[in-house]
């Protein structure tokens, strides 16, 4: 979006149909809105998410990362808003002055239960770390639809030495196609292709990724929700049964490569570095790193010989 | 920006067909999207020529029949769109192949119409002659697809033809037989003419033609569709200079007061629509008018009989909506599968060029307006208006969450109106007679003229016009009464995203307040019979293989929804049920609130409603 708002600049092409939003008013003002039946004060501009938090109340989410504009797919954190036919994604919709939202009524169980269950029927959320909490939460019993459902288990993607694809557990939530396009690394490796079921994260002409455009910045990794996309050394490690996040430490540091300053976060187990990852909220990185930052830390780890010295 | 291509290169012809449509390289002149004249979004300062995907991607598939990979990086690199990004737009559409096909190629449509007049015998003979659907024949020169609706359930069983060369040809085969469609497919890659007898005739699938009421229809069928002449002497054109004359301000009040409420399917007042574009004008401002003619509604057809029989109110309609709302451009979104709708439109619109009632000072005024024609190549979904503006501007045809709604920020994030093209027709009547004249017309909630296009088990299948309050009784024997076996099982009213009636609600008035009484919706105008001898249940599994083959796969509730109530269905018809019967039920109800309350758009939101019309009606598993 260029500064008016209004159309993409002519040199920057837009991964998907671009997310459009309402236009923002000059001056931040409050208003007045009721979160089940408790009035908050919401900043104007600000989604109902957002006020939804402020008023201590969770909201489920999974396609929306702090970071990256909010592409309301995934429909987990859908609210009642009085007045609307239908329910809404707090994740994007703004506040409005006079709004009354419910988070948890009927209507709104019973569409976040549904999704968790056709994507828990549909894909492997073995790897989502609050897929269980809200499966209990809502009452989510995926095994209702059969074991014929239709899914997309497929093989594991290894192609390249640093991460791994494994799309039988993609929920399709765009963020790594927004990480690779316009919201972070303007490299266009990868794109939702195909339709409806069939659609899925793919290259151009569906190449392996070395043949593509893709510069390793692993800042889809950094996004992913759902382990779709790990580290090779994380995914080697969990098909190995050594990946124990309890005894993982996280060290934040700055990359040393160049002078931008990073900021870091190395997780280390049994004294070896096994991923890097930057902090969502750090203002220069926003979680996003390059290929040096990302997995530039093998050196690290290797043990010269001794006689290499002499 | 710096794009990253793989080494495979596109064939001289290949770039020839890209650089039709964008000129030759270097050259950064748009040639021309179609129609032969100026492309070019002015928001996006002249330069950013990502709109021209879709008509590239187009010329491509008619040039070779599919889309090879060193043909993608070719438009890629000539739009500066990354590769992976065109890929990803291209394997959107039903009607561009991205691997080796031959090209000719033939899609045999096994909709719900067409099911009632035989289409799966003749998919049976198709196959049994051809092959498998999707592979090579005919010495591996064509191959056949079985399509959703093609838009021609009025003279089902129908088939879409295409060739792919330097001269490529589409034909339309109606009331196909296996002969028919066997002898077109023979004569298309002779480059011969498709058989007369196997055309669609628009006069004799029009049976209120010459009738004097009519007033829509009035030109269909009666004038030469091609001749801007007859247009004006049968009074077209006079509503634009009286718009003209009224000024802006004047025509949008006159349609507030005609109460038109558009006939896409939301049925959402026009005028309010106009009043809020307009409200948005300013010296600087840059709107847009989008006509949309995408018409995929299974059972949908009538504004195919416009766009064939009276192209020129289609865009006078179209030119008077730019003129109100102060837009300089407006687009046409024809769906894919209508390739002589598109022929006729083009020809309207160079016509129209030629005589000043488009492009530079029309009518001797400062009023300038272009229109753009654009094709749509096989997503049901690019109807959604939201997703017709992606289709439009590059993307993949997936729709916006809304708000913000198109009125504030629609095609190229400009204030947009778009209209279905029944409701522009309705325009110059609204401004010749003065939208309180027009108001009185009808019911007083709904207000005017209503196309209904039947099909199915009816006597006399076709497009007819009628004034509001018509009960579906009277229409049915309007159009001759129940066909097949005389005794009526079920109506379709809406279509696909409708619902079905049974024999004891004929008498309700087909009004948008009438129909809302009995928990149906009218719709896009759709009428569909079913005698007795139609197994519903098959009648279903159709619909619901339609909305998971057309969902666009961005929302979860959607995209998974539509293949679990589809395979819920297929359980219970099969008596295969996982559980009781009463589970399944439940649980395809909650499948359906979910997708009603959850789904971004209409489709999701929608694709329930027929399957559990029908269920609810006919206890069908009880
Ligand atoms: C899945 C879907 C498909 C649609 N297809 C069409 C269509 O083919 N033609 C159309 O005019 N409207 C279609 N619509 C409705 C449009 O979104 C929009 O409401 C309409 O074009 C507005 O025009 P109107 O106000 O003149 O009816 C569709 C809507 C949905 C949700
Ligand atoms: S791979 Fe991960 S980040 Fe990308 S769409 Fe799938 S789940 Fe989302
Ligand atoms: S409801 Fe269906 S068609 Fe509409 S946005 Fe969601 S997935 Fe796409
Ligand atoms: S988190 Fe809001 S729709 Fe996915
Ligand atoms: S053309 Fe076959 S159902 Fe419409």
């Amino acid at each position: 979006m260029n500064e008016s708002g209004l159309a993409p600049s002519a040199l920057i092409p837009v991964p998907r149909g671009p997310v459009p939003e309402v236009p923002a008013r000059q001056a931040v003002r409050m208003v007045d809105i009721s979160i089940d039946g408790k009035k908050v004060f919401a900043s104007e501009g600000s989604t109902i998410l957002e006020a939804a938090r402020q008023a201590g109340i969770d909201t489920p989410t999974l396609c929306f990362l702090e970071n990256l504009t909010p592409v309301n797919v995934c429909r987990l954190c859908v609210v009642e808003l009085e007045g609307s036919r239908v329910l809404v994604p707090a994740c994007s919709r703004k506040v409005e002055a006079g709004m009354a939202i419910r988070t948890d009524s009927e209507r709104v169980r019973l569409s976040r239960k549904m999704v968790l269950e056709f994507l828990a029927s549909s894909v492997d959320l073995s790897a989502w770390p609050e897929f269980g909490g809200y499966c209990e939460r809502y009452g989510a019993h995926p095994e209702r639809f059969g074991k014929d459902a239709l899914d997309h288990k497929q093989l594991v993607k290894i192609d390249n030495e640093l991460y791994v694809r494994d799309y039988a557990k993609c929920v399709l939530c765009y963020k790594c196609v927004q990480a690779c396009g316009v919201e972070a690394q303007f490299t266009f490796a990868i794109g939702v292709a195909g339709r409806g079921f069939d659609a899925h994260i793919s290259t151009e002409f569906e190449i392996p990724l070395p043949e593509s455009a893709c510069v390793y910045c692993g800042n889809c990794i950094g996004v992913c929700p759902t382990g779709a996309l790990m580290f090779r050394s994380e995914y080697e490690m969990r098909q190995e049964g050594r990946w124990n996040e309890a005894e993982q430490t996280k060290t934040d540091t700055i990359c040393p490569y160049c002078g931008v300053g990073c900021d870091l976060t190395v997780h280390t187990q049994d004294g070896k570095i096994v991923k890097v990852t930057s902090p969502l909220d750090h203002s220069v990185t926003h979680g996003h790193l390059c290929i040096k930052g990302r997995f530039g830390w093998q050196f690290v780890q290797i043990q010269p010989a001794l006689q290499d010295y002499r | 920006m710096e794009l990253h291509l793989t080494n495979d290169r596109a064939t001289p012809d290949e770039q020839s067909a890209v650089d039709g449509v964008l000129g030759a390289p270097k050259d950064r002149r748009v040639i021309a999207s179609g129609n032969g004249h100026g492309a070019g979004e002015d928001a996006l300062g002249g330069e950013n020529r990502r709109h021209l995907l879709l008509p590239v991607l187009h010329a491509l598939q008619a040039r070779t029949g599919w889309l090879s990979p060193g043909a993608l990086n070719y438009a890629a690199a000539r739009l500066d769109v990354p590769p992976a990004e065109v890929y990803a737009v291209a394997s959107f559409y039903d009607l561009f192949r991205l691997e080796p096909t031959p090209p000719v190629s033939l899609h045999v449509c096994d909709d719900i119409a067409c099911k009632t007049q035989g289409a799966d015998a003749l998919c049976a003979q198709l196959e049994s002659s051809l092959g498998q659907e999707g592979a090579p024949c005919m010495d591996g020169k064509a191959t056949w697809f079985r399509s959703p609706c093609l838009g021609l359930c009025d003279q089902a069983p129908v088939a879409l033809l295409r060739s792919a060369g330097k001269s490529p040809r589409e034909a339309m085969v109606a009331q196909a037989t296996a002969q028919t469609v066997l002898a077109s497919l023979q004569n298309v890659m002779e480059d011969k003419e498709v058989p007369a007898e196997s055309r669609p005739r628009i006069k004799e699938f029009l049976p209120q033609l010459g009738e004097t009421q009519l007033r829509l229809l009035r030109r269909v069928g009666q004038v030469d569709p091609t001749s801007l002449r007859e247009y004006e002497q049968t009074g077209g054109y006079a509503a634009l200079r009286r718009a003209m004359e009224m000024g802006r301000e004047k025509v949008v009040q006159e349609v507030v007061a005609s109460r038109l409420l558009g006939r896409g399917g939301a049925a959402y007042p026009t005028g309010k629509k106009w009043e809020a574009v307009l409200r948005q004008l300013r010296p600087e401002s840059v709107h847009y008018v989008v006509c949309n003619a995408d018409e995929s509604e299974p059972g949908t057809f009538k504004d195919r009989i416009f766009m064939k029989g009276d192209p020129f109110a289609v865009l006078e309609g179209l030119t008077i909506a730019g003129f109100a709302v102060g837009a300089k451009k407006g687009f046409l979104y024809i769906r894919g599968e209508y390739p002589e709708s598109f022929r006729f439109m083009s020809q309207a619109v160079a016509a129209a060029l030629g005589h000043h009632y488009l492009g530079d000072g029309i009518l001797g005024s400062s009023f300038s307006f272009d229109v753009e024609i654009r094709r749509g190549a096989g997503a049901y979904i690019c109807g959604e208006e939201t997703a017709l503006f992606n289709s439009i501007e590059g993307y993949r045809g997936e729709p916006r969450n809304k708000p913000p709604f198109p009125t504030e920020s629609g095609l190229f994030r400009r204030p947009t109106i778009v209209n279905n093209v029944e409701t522009l027709v309705n325009i110059p009547e609204i401004v010749l007679r003065g939208g309180a004249a027009y108001a009185r017309i009808g019911t007083p909630q709904s207000t005017g003229y209503r196309l209904f296009c039947l099909s199915g088990h009816v006597k006399r299948p076709g497009t007819y016009e009628v004034l509001f309050g018509m009960t579906l009784r009277q229409l049915i024997e309007l159009a001759g009464g129940v066909g097949g076996t005389g005794r009526l099982q079920a109506v379709l009213l809406g279509g696909a995203a409708g619902s079905f009636v049974s024999p004891a609600e004929l008498d309700t008035p087909l009004t948008f307040e009438g129909v809302r009484g009995i928990g149906a919706n009218l719709g896009s105008g759709v009428v569909m019979l079913f005698d007795d001898s139609v197994n519903l249940k098959d009648i279903l599994a159709r619909i619901a293989k339609f909305f998971h083959h057309e969902s666009c796969g961005q929302c979860v509730p959607c995209r998974v929804g539509t293949i679990r109530q589809e395979e819920i269905l297929a359980r219970l018809t099969g008596n295969r049920t996982d559980g009781s019967t009463e589970n399944e039920i439940a649980l395809l109800k909650e499948v359906a609130q979910a997708m009603r309350d959850a789904s971004i758009c209409g489709l999701g939101q929608t694709a329930p409603n027929a399957l559990l019309s029908a269920i609810e009606r006919w206890r069908l598993f009880a």
